[in-house]
């Protein structure tokens, strides 16, 4: 006998598809609307000021090598003629790591302190971590069609794991005892939160936001598999037309593109830690 | 006064706690109660007061309830039964909202490793309790500045904890207790992280301010010589019990059971004793301008004979007697002139040996002062016999 989970998962995503449809368009024209306007507001400025703008948060915010890095890494993709590729990609890596944090970190946050709440989700985390990334592809389709938006839903749902556990982690480390200096001194919990927990699991939450962003580039180069545009789309048409030249160049500008958002982020982490 | 009232007070870890407290109550130990219901007991049937304005000591081995004692005081453990009152309000049946407002306006806690939040300096840390209660900065600075020159940690106010030795981070945490301006301070082992030589610094400093500022301390420790040294009082603890609670004297002379007398005989055996080791604070001082009438109260008032008077910056000027001052009420007399009779003193190195002689024929306690003649503290004679015996002298 054959048991079919798979025909269960269908009916149950038809079952969404025909009570929840008009929320996923909903969803889909606010996600879509969103990305255009920073796509065209990033496109709109000449590539040589976005340099200069990369380079100021590189030093701000890492120090003066990764600023180095990323003004001579992004002359490189310039010159590839891969700029606008790029900064589709950027975008969308911008937007979809922004809404799993903005999601993924609260989650976190509620999950540190709710017990049954943790049982219940730590065990869809690691799921949701183990699924090969392709997997979420095909339901992305399904509620949103082919393109962007898809994408980008897809890259939120598969990057949000560490933002929500390295948060939860975090929250969980800090000791015992300096939970009960809150407590003493008559803390209430949102005190508690803001002014002892949270600023001590900074360093873990930054890693969260770290691997976050990563794992979010890498789905983004995936998505392109079902329509959405950017690198992806290089390396897609590299390897249907066997052009070996066309793909190494993308995943160059990938590499690129990985190393400066790592750098930068990490550094985000030490600076505060 | 009584500043704190615990009474029948229990706590039990577990599931099923009230269920231990049963057991208990019914006669069962510790032990028992662990054995057959796997509940650990914490704190079995504790009642006693602490009084407004004393250094009431907590003592025992590890894991004999101590930590989960004094945190009953504040409902940092949830007491299991029982009650307990500071200024007679009974914190155990208090909500939330009641409960943060007497732990933010009575109570000052410092902890064993310090609790200092890495991630702020010196300052923001002495804020913190100040901070909690919303008060507006510049009073907040204000305030724990005020706390930090207190505990002489003035100029370090931009400093990180990690950048502080441990005698200094624990006086980061003293101050920040301080700052809140607490009627009473907790205090969980906060020296046994030190090395000696600053453990004896801060003791002493912890007794200075004490001096100035009027708080009921209650101070946990594992060592009976800080116990001696600080307690007005000390209650020892065992598996959840307080088995012995009297002053240092008391506990020193007349241990009730072995647990105790255990204790006791630790005092410092394998070293030779000093006075700085057995000397004990004295149960109430003289100033010089009091009258021959406060002198009968205080005296009257802790059951003593006659009372250590003390100067300006606790200079030693000579003792009371309660006959003289009786005939100096009687004759209507309102100073202390002629009252003050000098006496011998002894220094905190002189070994018990050679104090015997000095105590042996009187019948008042020996005043230990230092090179200033400042009064540090008094040995009575029973101590050094006690001690002498112990020694096998
Ligand atoms: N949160 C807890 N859950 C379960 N049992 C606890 C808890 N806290 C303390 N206990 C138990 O209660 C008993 C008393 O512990 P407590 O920490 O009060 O001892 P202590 O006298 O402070 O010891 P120490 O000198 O080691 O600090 C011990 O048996 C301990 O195992
Ligand atoms: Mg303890």
């Amino acid at each position: 006998m054959n048991l079919s989970i798979g025909l269960v998962v269908e009916s149950f995503i038809d079952f969404l598809l025909i009570n929840f449809g008009p929320l996923f368009a909903l969803i889909a024209q606010i996600v879509g609307g969103f990305m255009g306007g920073v796509e065209s507001l990033i496109l709109s400025l000449p590539p040589i000021v976005l340099i200069i703008v990369f380079a100021l948060v590189a030093y701000l915010l890492a120090d003066k090598k990764v600023a180095l890095f990323t003004i001579i890494g992004f002359l490189l993709i310039f010159s590839m003629g891969l700029w606008i590729v790029t900064m589709q990609t950027f975008v969308m890596v911008l937007v979809s790591a922004s809404i799993a944090l903005f999601l993924g970190i609260p989650i976190g946050i509620i999950m540190s302190g709710n017990k049954f709440l943790d049982d219940f989700l730590t065990p869809a985390l690691d799921f949701m971590q183990t699924m090969p990334p392709f997997v979420y592809l095909i339901p992305a389709v399904m509620f949103f069609g082919i393109g962007n938006v898809p994408g980008v839903m897809a890259t939120v749902v598969f990057s949000m794991p560490p933002a929500i556990r390295l948060t939860k982690l975090g929250l969980k480390q800090v000791p015992d005892e300096l939970e009960e200096v809150g407590t003493s001194f008559g803390s209430t919990p949102l005190q508690m939160l803001v002014k002892i927990k949270l600023p001590l699991a900074l360093p873990s939450i930054m890693a969260g936001i770290n691997q976050s962003i990563m794992l979010s580039l890498s789905m983004v180069v995936i998505a392109s598999m079902i329509g959405a545009n950017g690198l992806g789309e290089a390396v897609l048409t590299g390897i249907q037309r066997m052009q070996i030249g066309i793909g190494f160049e993308a995943g160059l500008a990938v590499v690129i593109l990985a190393i400066v958002l790592d750098r930068i982020t990490s550094g985000i982490g030490q600076s505060k830690a | 006064m009584k500043k704190l009232e615990l009474k029948n007070l229990y706590k039990v870890f577990g599931d099923d706690a009230d269920k231990g407290v049963r057991l208990l109550k019914e006669g069962y130990s510790k032990r028992e109660v662990l054995e057959k219901t796997g509940l650990t007991v914490g704190v079995n049937d504790v009642s006693f007061d602490i009084k407004e304005k004393e250094i009431f000591v907590i003592m025992g081995l590890s894991g004999s309830g101590k930590s989960t004692l004094l945190r009953c005081l504040n409902r940092l453990v949830e007491p299991t039964a029982g009650e307990v009152k500071i200024d007679g309000k009974d914190l155990t049946n208090l909500d939330k909202e009641s409960l943060r407002q007497i732990r933010r306006e009575k109570f000052g806690m410092v902890f064993q490793n310090f609790g200092l939040l890495p991630n702020r300096t010196i300052l923001e840390n002495a804020e913190f309790g100040l901070e909690i209660q919303n008060i507006p900065e510049s009073e907040r600075e204000r305030r724990s500045k005020k706390a930090l020159n207190q505990v002489g940690l003035e100029g370090w106010e931009d400093q990180y904890p990690d950048q502080l030795s441990g005698g200094m981070q624990q006086r980061v945490g003293l101050a920040r207790a301080l700052a809140v301006e607490p009627e009473v301070l907790l205090m969980d082992e906060p020296f046994s992280a030190l090395d000696p030589l600053i453990k004896k610094d801060m003791q002493d400093q912890l007794l200075e301010l004490y001096e100035e500022l009027d708080k009921t301390i209650v101070f946990i420790t594992h060592d009976l010589d800080e116990a001696l040294k600080l307690g007005d009082r000390i209650a020892i603890m065992k598996d959840g019990e307080v088995v012995q609670l009297g002053t240092p004297e008391e506990i020193l002379t007349n241990a009730q059971n072995d647990y105790v007398k255990e204790f006791v005989k630790d005092v410092n055996r394998s070293r030779i004793l000093v006075a700085d080791d057995i000397m004990v604070k004295p149960l109430a001082l003289l100033y010089s301008n009091d009258g021959p009438r406060t002198a009968m109260h205080k005296m009257k008032e802790n059951e003593i004979s006659s009372i250590f008077v003390v100067g300006e910056k606790r200079k030693l000027k000579g003792i009371v007697r309660v006959e003289d001052a009786l005939e100096a009420v009687n004759n209507g007399q309102n100073n202390l002139e002629g009252l003050i009779k000098e006496i011998p003193v002894a220094r905190p190195e002189k070994s018990i040996d050679k104090l015997f002689s000095n105590i042996a024929g009187s019948d008042i306690p020996l005043p230990v002062v230092d090179d200033n003649n400042k009064l540090l503290g008094i040995i009575v004679k029973s101590t050094v016999l006690a001690n002498l015996a112990e020694g096998g002298m």
